[in-house]
């Protein structure tokens, strides 16, 4: 057992190395941005001011969706505005960092060391776990200090910067058994971050579900809430009760899913292969012999499992309104927080307008996912073969994009019926929720093809960079979007950013055409570019 | 003689590295074409180029008429391209790769894919992620050779095939080559090329150091000569063309320029030839010769 970790600590020592920038880089990037939230929710709001606040987050079910809010404190006040933000910036840093370092660097990274020493096979993925999980604890000191230096009670901060630690740990494990899982890292990514979309989600719908206390500042969540690492960082509740003993919880669960990626990787090296040996046809049905049939063929196992996936994920959030509606009767003494916000059937509206745009978020992966598959056939796949075909590099692009961009539709009809009939179901009227929430789904494809049109255009320009700027412009779409923009109070020229904030706020708000053709002519214009760039550039097959 | 492909002043640059340096390359009509060089040379570079995945950087080439680059779509119906590094889609059966590269190039012929899977004995129904390396190549190999096309470009076909497979391989292009076809074979394997080459071109660090029929390049090199003679051999040192003579006895060997053997040969018979046996120089002591480092490079001229 142990020889399979030989060499486990000079490949920690490459993996530093070679992760010298990317790494600092990203935790100082975080850390930085702490600095910055932190001045500019500055403490000189009263006392009331905090109770108000508290209460933003306490009252609203919609709001709890991005924040535990846990007393009238400047410290609660923090956790309760940033947490998610901060919880999914370290959670995706370290996914990635996992996956460079295990599927994607796997082989060059061996290669280096497998000459002049032994290395055992689970090494790289130790090293990898090893660094990773310094990273988070760096970073866990960091942001201690910087809520130390604010002025903030010193054993809460620590709390704090270990409640994102332990979130970015969990994620660094569970990258680390999608590396094994997925064949490639534009797979193992999307799975992990996949993973990290559901944790959110789920803990925002324990907390939606929670009840309120009666000086509304304080939420005890449901027990969905304890289904997410999302919501164990939550409960956590520093600057609270600082619950140090959950760190427990997330060291166990990183074991488990650590144990697991180790067991995969045993069974993977054995030659068993995840995949069992299974035959097919020995000729190719007519439907596979185009460039579009065969990208329909590639990417039909992936669509039909997000379809799934979103579909199921629309059912509940389709039943959950029901309680939403009930939770309305129950916080009567709220009128007039109620009435800031502009009465009882926005509050529902406004629910669905929060997830619709969080599904929006969540199927702009698959999207990007989607898309990168075209990289992953450039330069370790059989792309080459095609475009040496009478294929030309358009309708080989073309059959990729027209492929995604359908899908992606796709996806966001299916949220779409399927939160607006069962919302439909449980609060009656199907058709009448059915037609709106159609509409709010869809009015999202825009925004999402304009990320698409983005990734495109990285792939035409920057070959090698492309998977590195895809998530980068889904990150910067994501963080400076309606939800987290508006929540970190962010300038709004550098809101507008986003696509996602041009999105109609529907249902509620009524569709206007102008920003879905801006965002069309955007969504047009990249990808346009982006194929021109392609036709003009190299083949690039890195492992030449 | 019309030419397939013609190459001249070639240059692609990565970045900083100059991978074809004025590379110049002629493929006659119809002839098989041997492409060798060490690795790194830039053989996989130029078949990129004519397969218009790569941009040149400057040079002319002329392709079955056209150019690499603006008329890749209409020249890639009349090409098929065996690459160095098979990849294919593990999803897929090796069938339905062999199908769907066939349709992709403009059809296929159903008789002649039967035929191959028959000849190269690779099962299509299994799927891509689980065959080996030789297998995959095998996909490639009779995915090109099932349709119908004017040019062949194969990087390297043979690297991962068997000693039977590389019989059929040969059987197949010798059987292209009849049918009026046009071959470039890349390769590292000798006895591929001196089984099949009607002509080769030599590439090292990206210019032709080389090319004619295999012939003409055995010409430029040398021969091994041991004889048996009844008297000992004078003089032989004083004939042009001779080199590295060693003397036993009366065994003599020795090394002489292809070109001066006649000459050798009238001078060795004045002392009584009792036996001779006299060794052409293999495709691989040519390679020796073109590949060699920077030292030998240099010892030539002394030589001469
Ligand atoms: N995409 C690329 N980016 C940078 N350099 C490259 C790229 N492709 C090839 N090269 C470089 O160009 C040179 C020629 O490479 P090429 O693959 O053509 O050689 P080759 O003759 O096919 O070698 P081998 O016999 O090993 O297959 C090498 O120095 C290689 O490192
Ligand atoms: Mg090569």
């Amino acid at each position: 057992m142990s020889q399979a970790f030989t060499g486990t600590l000079a490949l920690t020592w490459v993996a530093i190395s070679r992760d010298r920038i990317q790494l600092p880089v990203w935790i100082l990037a975080v850390a930085a941005f702490m600095v910055a939230v932190v001045s500019i929710w500055n403490g000189d709001l009263s006392q009331e001011e905090l109770v108000s606040v508290a209460q933003f987050y306490g009252v609203q079910p919609a709001v709890r969706m991005f924040g535990l809010a846990s007393g009238a404190t400047l410290g609660a006040y923090i956790m309760s505005r940033g947490f998610v933000v901060f919880a999914v910036l370290v959670a995706v840093m370290s996914i990635l960092f996992v996956v460079r370092h295990t599927r994607q660097d796997e082989d060059t990274g061996r290669a280096e060391l497998i000459g002049s020493a032994s290395v055992g096979r689970h090494a790289n993925l130790a090293s990898a776990f090893i660094v990773v999980v310094g990273a988070n604890v760096l970073l866990a000191v960091l942001i201690g200090l910087i809520l130390t230096f604010k002025g903030l009670p010193v054993a809460s901060s620590f709390a704090a910067g270990a409640a994102f630690a332990g979130i970015g740990i969990f994620f660094a494990g569970l990258a680390g058994l999608a590396a094994q899982l997925a064949g490639t890292s534009r797979g193992a990514t999307g799975l992990a971050l996949a993973g990290l979309g559901l944790a959110f989600v789920v803990a925002g719908i324990g907390n939606i579900l929670g009840r309120v206390d009666e000086a509304g500042v304080r939420v005890v969540s449901a027990w969905p809430a304890w289904l997410s690492p999302v919501g164990w960082g939550q409960q956590m509740r520093a600057f609270e009760e600082d619950h140090w003993s959950l760190l427990g919880l997330f060291a166990f669960s990183f074991l488990v899913l650590a144990a697991g990626a180790v067991f995969l990787e045993t069974r993977r090296d054995t030659g068993k292969g995840l995949l069992p040996e299974r035959r097919g046809p020995s000729a190719a049905s007519p439907g596979l012999l185009s460039p579009v049939g065969l990208v329909w063929r590639l990417q039909r196992g992936v669509f039909l499992s997000w379809a799934v996936g979103v579909g199921l994920f629309g059912i509940v959030v389709g039943a959950v309104s029901a309680d939403l509606e009930a939770m309305l009767d129950e916080l009567e003494g709220f009128d007039e927080i109620f009435e800031r916000i502009g009465g009882t059937d926005v509050i529902v509206d406004a629910a669905f307008v929060t997830f619709m745009g969080i599904l929006a978020l969540v199927i702009t992966i698959y999207a990007v996912q989607g898309l990168l598959r075209m990289r992953a056939e450039e330069s370790d796949g059989p792309a080459e073969s095609v475009m040496a075909t009478a294929v030309s590099r358009r309708q080989w692009v073309t059959s990729y994009i027209l492929n995604i961009a359908l899908g992606t539709a796709a996806l966001f009809l299916i949220v779409g019926l399927t939160v607006g009939v069962t919302a439909g179901i449980v609060m009656g009227d199907v058709a009448a929720w059915a037609a709106d929430l159609v509409v709010a789904g869809l009015v999202h494809i825009p925004a999402a093809w304009v990320v698409a049109g983005a990734v495109v255009l990285a792939f035409g320009l920057f070959p090698r960079r492309t998977a590195l700027l895809a998530w980068m412009v889904f990150v910067i779409a994501a963080v400076t979007g309606p939800f987290i923009g508006a929540m970190l109070d962010l300038p709004e020229w550098i809101q507008n950013i986003s696509p996602f904030i041009h999105v109609p706020a529907v249902p509620g708000e009524s569709v206007t055409a102008a920003p879905i053709v801006g965002l069309l002519g955007m969504a047009v214009l990249l990808t346009g570019a982006g194929l021109l760039a392609f036709r003009r550039r190299d083949i690039d097959v890195t492992s030449v | 003689m019309p030419t397939a492909i013609s190459i001249f002043g070639l240059v692609k640059n990565f970045g900083s590295t100059r991978a074809l340096d004025a590379f110049d390359m002629t493929v006659w009509d119809n002839e098989v074409h041997g492409f060798l060089g060490p690795n790194g040379a830039g053989k996989s570079t130029t078949i990129r180029v004519l397969l218009g995945l790569l941009r040149r950087d400057a040079g002319e080439i002329d392709l079955l008429g056209g150019d690499p680059w603006r008329d890749a779509v209409a020249l890639h119906r009349r090409l098929a391209y065996v690459p160095d590094d098979v990849k294919l889609w593990p999803t897929l059966t090796g069938g339905e790769v062999i199908d769907l590269m066939g349709k992709l190039r403009g059809g296929l012929d159903p008789a002649r894919r039967a035929e191959m899977l028959d000849r190269f004995k690779l099962d299509p129904t299994k799927k891509c992620g689980t065959y080996s390396k030789g297998n995959r190549q095998k996909v490639a190999i009779v995915a090109a050779f099932a349709s119908d096309v004017e040019l062949f470009l194969l990087d390297e076909p043979t690297s991962g095939l068997d000693p039977l497979m590389v019989m059929a391989f040969r059987e197949t292009v010798t059987e292209a080559r009849r049918e009026g076809r046009t071959v470039v074979l890349s390769s590292h394997i000798f006895a591929d090329v001196e089984a099949l080459c009607d002509r080769i071109t030599i590439i090292r660090q990206g210019k032709t150091v080389q090319a004619g029929t295999l012939d003409e390049l055995r010409h430029l090199t040398r021969t091994l000569i041991e004889v048996e003679t009844e008297r000992t051999v004078d003089d032989l040192e004083k004939l042009p063309g001779v080199h590295a003579v060693e003397r036993e006895g009366l065994q003599t060997s020795f090394q002489v320029d292809s070109d001066e053997i006649d000459r050798v040969l009238r001078h060795l018979v004045q002392f009584g030839v009792k036996s001779l046996h006299s060794a052409p120089p293999s495709l691989e002591e040519l390679f020796m010769r073109h590949y060699g480092d920077e030292v030998s490079e240099q010892k030539k001229p002394e030589e001469a």
